[in-house]
């Protein structure tokens, strides 16, 4: 069955469906109570499910993953929302030295079951501080599920298993489709965490994408169609666990690849995905793999984010140096 | 904030004097409870003895003392029922112990063998806590839930002087108070954070008085005096019980010991004044007030004694059993169900040894 709805919804779907089925799950954060968040996702849950489900804390992000981590340790499962990307560094210390670490530290007896939720990435003309693409801290840190979902289907699904899992989730949430509207199958989601999709199949080179950059690795493609190239896509869904299995045998079957990604290229999740597949698929590759990525600059003023961003001309360009035979 | 909780947040209250005699105005102690008490000063006594030979004969890689500030530890964890919650330091095994933890698993972290030897879960004590004042917003996390569920518990929350210097002490004890979340925040000054002195981390009236800022009430109390400690605290987690929020104590205490064998005092403060407050020993006082009310006498020590020698025995022999490490569970814990990634570098680690043995 399907039903027509923003992202912003559809995460809002997977919050009430998350609370009404299971008592422990409560939501809290920065103005997600009456106000229903900045981006309106945690819209009416106070009102429906009550203060004590859903309340604003006071306005301090380690003081809100620190209180999470406690309540998860007492059966609770929180889902907390830092308001924007950047604003979550100040909880930085809690996620990276508790959040990721307790159930290692004490060997599987007190497991973290919390989602953090992030607004992330640019692409909405936001000032500095909200259009950062903080995923490559999350994901260098052990212990941490990192997800990405670039649609609004996966949007429900992943939050759904994100609070369901035994592991701490960070959630990252591409803030530029919050609005976007799409028809929405609840009930067909691959609740799968882990597992790539492939969403476009092609014979000829394979995009790697996630969260924000999949819909435009799959418009580059359709773009490429049009010149008579074949471009496949895979949709990672899932930064970490990483699923070496989908990626390499699209790889293998194209024998080309490009990482696409809106962060900074140094150092990256895009940099660890083409060291991946270059390790993994050597011997079937016809080009070395290629990135797509930001700048290594800090989140431009919102009159030169299109300069940063990656976009369809520049995905292409890079097909185009893929060392194609027909080449001139 | 009434007149009388701003007078508990700067003076200092106290039950008996350095001498052992009832403090001017106090009510007089119950001898049992404190006699209870005693003995386990005498444990934790021995407990930061042995473990700092431990060190010494290399069983232990480093120990972070609580010597003089037992009469904190003893009276932190008795003040907690079972149900309640323990979030301490790295200085706080012998608090750890007093709530019934098995010593040798308390010290089996500075051993080597994991970063937390006892079941958190199963014992209501948090692993402890290296990084400063992180824990404290643990403690309120785990009281909220509590208070959401329903449940009377109360989690009692450990940290230094250093510690009220960071942004975690200050969130946590805001959010404790706007949640009126039932945490007792226990804040030993024992004077130094290393080798910086409390006047480089507060110019405050005293640590106690900073509840003021969070609405919350604020006791200081002298550490070093285990009746004044075990009805302030017992009060707090009283308060938090009944629903009424959080408290912030303050215990006036002396670390007389170097922050750990690693570190050398001399450099920082005087003999004079490790002498002066060697001289406030929280068992001495306790002891000579037990001796003049007749509840303690030489019988009675000589079978503490005795029982803290069993018990540091028992602790030696368990912390010289050697288990060999499975480097097989680095890989164990980090998720629920290892990732596909890690299952390979188990095997990958696996096969440098099936290398090694067939060499």
């Amino acid at each position: 069955m399907t039903a027509k709805m923003t992202m912003a919804q559809a995460i809002n779907s997977a919050l009430r469906d998350a609370m009404t089925a299971d008592e422990s799950v409560v939501v809290f954060g920065e103005d997600v109570g009456p106000l229903g968040g900045v981006f309106r996702v945690t819209e009416g849950l106070t009102h429906d499910f009550g203060e004590d489900r859903c309340f604003d804390t006071p306005l301090a992000e380690s003081g809100i993953v620190g209180m999470a981590a406690g309540m998860a340790m007492n059966g609770m499962r929180p889902v907390v929302e830092m308001q924007f990307d950047a604003f979550a560094y100040p909880a930085f210390e809690q996620v990276v030295s508790h959040v990721a670490k307790f159930g290692n530290r004490t060997r599987g007896r007190l497991r973290l079951p919390m989602v953090i939720r992030i607004p992330y990435a640019g692409g909405i003309g936001g000032v500095e501080h909200h259009c950062d693409s903080s995923e490559a801290y999350y994901a260098h840190t052990a212990g941490l599920t990192v997800l990405a979902p670039a649609n609004n289907t996966d949007a429900y699904a992943l939050l759904r298993a994100a609070i369901e899992s035994p592991d701490p989730v960070v959630y990252l949430e591409p803030k530029r489709h919050y609005f976007s509207n799409e028809a929405v199958d609840l009930a067909a989601a691959d609740s799968t965490i882990g597992r790539a999709a492939v969403v476009r199949n092609g014979r000829d080179a394979t995009l790697i994408a996630y969260g924000p950059s999949v819909p435009i690795a799959l418009a580059a493609a359709e773009e490429a169609a049009t010149e008579g190239r074949d471009l496949g896509v895979v949709d990672l869904r899932s930064i970490v666990p990483f699923d070496d299995d989908t990626v390499c045998e699209q790889v293998k079957h194209t024998g080309r690849a490009v990482v696409v990604a809106e962060a900074p290229g140094f150092a990256s999740v895009a940099s660890e995905i083409a060291a991946r597949v270059t390790e993994h698929c050597f011997h079937y590759l016809e080009a070395p793999v290629r990135r797509v990525t930001g700048f290594d600059i800090p989140y431009p003023a919102p009159k030169l984010e299109h300069f940063h961003l990656p976009d369809t001309a520049r995905i292409l360009d890079a097909v185009d140096e893929l060392q194609w035979e027909d080449a001139l | 904030m009434s007149s009388d909780q701003r007078d508990a947040a700067s003076a200092t209250m106290r039950v008996l004097d350095e001498a052992g005699d009832l403090a001017d105005g106090a009510d007089r102690p119950d001898a049992d409870g404190l006699l209870a008490g005693y003995r386990q000063l005498v444990h934790g006594r021995r407990l930061n003895e042995l473990a700092g030979a431990l060190v010494r004969q290399g069983r232990l890689a480093v120990y972070p003392s609580s010597r003089g500030q037992e009469a904190c530890q003893v009276a932190c964890a008795a003040a907690l029922s079972e149900g309640d919650w323990l979030f301490p330091t790295y200085r706080d095994a012998v608090a750890i112990a007093t709530r019934g933890v098995d010593p040798v698993e308390v010290l089996s972290m500075l051993k080597g063998d994991w970063h937390c030897g006892y079941d958190a879960a199963r014992h209501r004590v948090a692993p402890q806590a290296t990084p400063l004042a992180t824990q404290l917003l643990h403690a309120v996390g785990v009281a909220h839930a509590a208070r959401l569920k329903g449940e009377d518990t109360v989690v009692m929350a450990l940290c230094g002087d250093g510690a009220t210097s960071e942004g975690d002490f200050h969130e946590a004890c805001n959010f404790a108070a706007v949640f009126a979340a039932p945490v007792v925040f226990f804040v030993q000054n024992n004077k130094y954070a290393i080798s910086v002195p409390l006047a480089r981390q507060s110019v405050a009236p005293s640590l106690a008085s900073k509840a003021v800022g969070y609405g919350m009430p604020g006791v200081r109390v002298d550490g070093n005096d285990l009746a004044a400690l075990s009805t302030v605290l017992g009060d707090a987690v009283e308060r938090g019980r009944r629903g009424a929020g959080p408290t912030l104590v303050e215990a006036d205490t002396y670390r007389v010991e170097a922050h750990t064998n690693a570190d050398d005092a001399t450099r920082y403060r005087t003999a004079d004044e490790v002498d002066e407050w060697a001289g406030r020993d929280p068992l001495t006082r306790v002891s000579a007030y037990l001796r003049g009310v007749g509840v303690l006498d030489d019988d009675i020590e000589a079978e503490f004694t005795t029982d803290a020698d069993r018990m540091a025995a028992r602790v030696r022999e368990g912390l010289g059993v050697d288990v060999a490490p499975d480097p097989g569970e680095l890989f164990a814990h980090v998720y629920a169900t290892p990732t596909q990634q890690l299952v390979q570098q188990r095997a990958a680690l696996q096969a440098e040894f099936d290398v090694e043995e067939a060499r």
